[in-house]
């Protein structure tokens, strides 16, 4: 107890008042920081150790720290070919991809309800989803581009197509943050029509079960590129938004207080909605349409730590990914052997949960 | 006619024949404003005169169609919006959020144009903080949720939020709006009691009078008076202005407006 950190305070600088209401000393504050960093760090590695042992296979923790070892470098490992394929093949991709596409999922969904004031804003608000879906079915069902171009790579074309969409339409009615919802909304009823129209016209029911499957949000295909593309992305992504936390805390009363505490209110838009718009396609064209994480994950996170965006947008990603893991953990293994979309299972989840944070929400108010 | 610049010499915050058009019509025309350093200047005027309009052109979140708002001698156009943020702080006439805020959160606002991205407050914003806190009067409530405050109590939020920023030049737009009596009064004292130029729209008259430096009244987006308050509030001027009958007495220097009803 002698060597708290107040104690070192340099001299001829003020020393923060013990009785502070405000805030603890900085270097508590500091050690603090650090130790949830740490608590945090821990608590995902956790998760995806754990939830790569749960399935058909019987695998223990201990072989999956020893594959992982094996295939960094870090010495042998004595589990079978076989175990070792399903770890470092199948379960490490899926749950690593499931991990970064909530976290992607629960950051884009903070920063677009704080951006656009409105707590159902998510993700796919932008139309990216349903862009996402077209691009694929015209892939897919179509055969446009004659095999050469992938699933994810339509999708994310047809994501980009269709936010740029909305980028337009939206500024062409004012660029008013309920004009983005709103043609954002358009733009969803719209691809979501052509979608089901190609579907409808086009696919035979082999295909049709296959988009649907991916529509719905699945996990299913994950490979170690699709990890590392969507994990660099967030990574820019999350940088980007932490970057303009303040300037989110700022848009709290509105574009015009924020305007006048100094914040370029159309270029933080346009960046913010294009960094989110990017992450998501980046996340649909490999992972489909996971819907809730966005919405819900965000309202969580805010529960736990408060509105401020520089400690609320690592603890959502965080939270987004840890609630993924688990929810794919579920999605895989409860009907087994079918596979439930994880999607599906995102909502029968997080509609209660949402309902729930809803209800205690209103009782603090 | 009072000093327009400072003891450094700084003209602070002009306004020189400023117009601006709203859905082509003239909500402002050719209007002066050049607030004396660390003075009060109270803007009067009906509903549409154009007060809030100047008020966001001085503050740089609109810009005049025609005319110049300078700081310092330098047009607000071509500065930093941070920097105009650092040395001009606002306060809406009734400010809400859904977001989930304690006071301390609402009064951290006023740092945003302080802070440089990725980094944590420094000791000199959260000091700024405490003194906003302090001179409000809310050290005890930092912890208090926004949404449980009346709006008196949000209003002094508000205006501590403005004085962490730590500004030179203060606007606000009718903040007394929406308060009873007493938070009225309070928020004025505090609000005239502070070293920086304030600029304030007003509907109350006598409030403007006693506690206005300089009132500018606007008609139809036009100075049509300005100078003290005894001098600006006359039976004469009440009459063309705001179509109203009334009877002004100065006792104490301040004058005293009572209403005796509309002139049609």
């Amino acid at each position: 107890m002698t060597a708290r950190p107040t104690a070192r305070t340099p001299a001829g600088t003020e020393p923060e008042p013990a009785t502070s209401p405000v805030r603890p000393a900085r270097g508590v504050r500091t050690a603090r920081r650090l130790l949830l960093v740490v608590a945090a760090a821990a608590l995902l590695g956790a998760s995806v150790a754990g939830a790569i042992t749960i399935g058909p296979a019987d695998i223990r923790v201990g072989d999956v720290w020893s594959v992982v070892a094996a295939h960094l470098g870090w010495g042998s490992t004595d589990v079978s070919p076989i175990r070792d394929g399903i770890v470092w093949e199948l379960r490490l991709p899926r749950t690593l991809l499931a991990a970064v596409c909530g976290a992607g999922l629960a950051v884009c969904g903070a920063v677009m309800q704080s951006l656009l004031r409105n707590p159902l804003a998510d993700p796919f608000v932008l139309g990216v989803s349903s862009g996402a879906s077209t691009g694929a079915v015209v892939v897919v069902v179509l055969g446009i581009g004659g095999g050469a171009v992938s699933l994810p790579a339509g999708a994310f074309v047809g994501a980009l197509l269709s936010f740029a969409l909305v980028l337009l339409l939206s500024h062409s009615l004012g660029g008013s943050t309920d004009r983005v919802v709103l043609s954002g909304v358009a733009a969803m009823q719209l691809f979501s029509a052509l979608t089901s129209f190609v579907v409808m016209t086009a696919a035979d029911a082999e295909t049709t079960r296959g988009v649907l499957f991916w529509l719905l949000g699945s996990l299913g295909g994950a490979g170690w590129t699709d990890v590392w593309a969507c994990l660099a992305v967030l990574v820019v992504a999350l940088a980007v938004c932490l970057g303009y936390a303040r300037t989110l805390d700022a848009f709290a009363f509105g574009q015009d207080a924020a305007a006048a505490l100094g914040v370029s209110v159309a270029r933080t838009r346009l960046v913010l909605l294009c960094v989110t718009a990017l992450l998501t396609a980046a996340l649909v064209a490999s992972a489909g349409a996971i819907g809730f994480v966005g919405l819900v994950l965000p309202h969580a996170a805010r529960a736990l730590v408060g509105p401020g965006h520089a400690r609320l947008l690592p603890v959502a990603a965080l939270a987004g990914a840890v609630f993924l893991v688990w929810v794919d953990t579920l999605a895989r293994t409860v009907l087994d052997p079918q596979e439930v979309p994880v999607g599906v299972v995102t909502s029968l989840i997080g509609v209660p949960a949402f309902v729930l944070v809803l209800y205690r929400t209103r009782r603090a108010g | 006619m009072t000093a327009t610049t400072d003891a450094r010499g700084n003209q602070g915050l002009r306004a020189e024949r400023v117009s601006r058009t709203a859905d082509g019509r003239l909500v402002l025309d050719g209007v002066d404003l050049a607030p004396a350093p660390g003075s009060t200047v109270g803007l009067l005027g009906p509903n549409g005169s154009g007060k809030s309009t100047l008020l966001r052109l001085l503050a740089g979140v609109l810009a005049p169609a025609s005319g110049v708002v300078t700081l310092d001698g330098d047009p607000l156009a071509g500065l930093n919006r941070r920097d105009v943020a650092r040395r001009i702080a606002v306060v809406e006439q009734q400010a809400d959020t859904q977001v989930e805020l304690t006071v301390l959160d609402v009064v951290r606002l006023g740092r945003v144009p302080h802070r440089r991205a990725w980094t944590p407050a420094s000791a000199h914003d959260e000091r700024a903080v405490q003194e906003a806190l302090e001179r409000t009067g809310l050290t005890d409530r930092a912890r208090q949720s926004w949404h449980t405050l009346s709006g008196g109590e949000r209003q002094r939020v508000q205006i501590a939020r403005a004085l962490a920023q730590e500004p030179r030049e203060l606007l606000l737009d009718e903040p007394t709006n929406h308060l009873d009596i007493q938070h009225q009064l309070e928020l004025l004292n505090l609000v005239t009691d502070l070293p920086v130029t304030t600029v304030i729209a007003l509907h109350d008259l006598n409030l403007a009078a006693l506690y206005c430096d300089e009132l500018v009244v606007l008609r139809a987006g036009r100075v049509v008076a300005r100078g003290e308050p005894r001098e600006v509030l006359t039976e004469e001027l009440i009459a063309e202005v705001y179509g109203v009958r009334a009877t002004v007495t100065c006792p104490e220097g301040r004058p005293h407006v009572r209403y005796l009803g509309t002139l049609s």
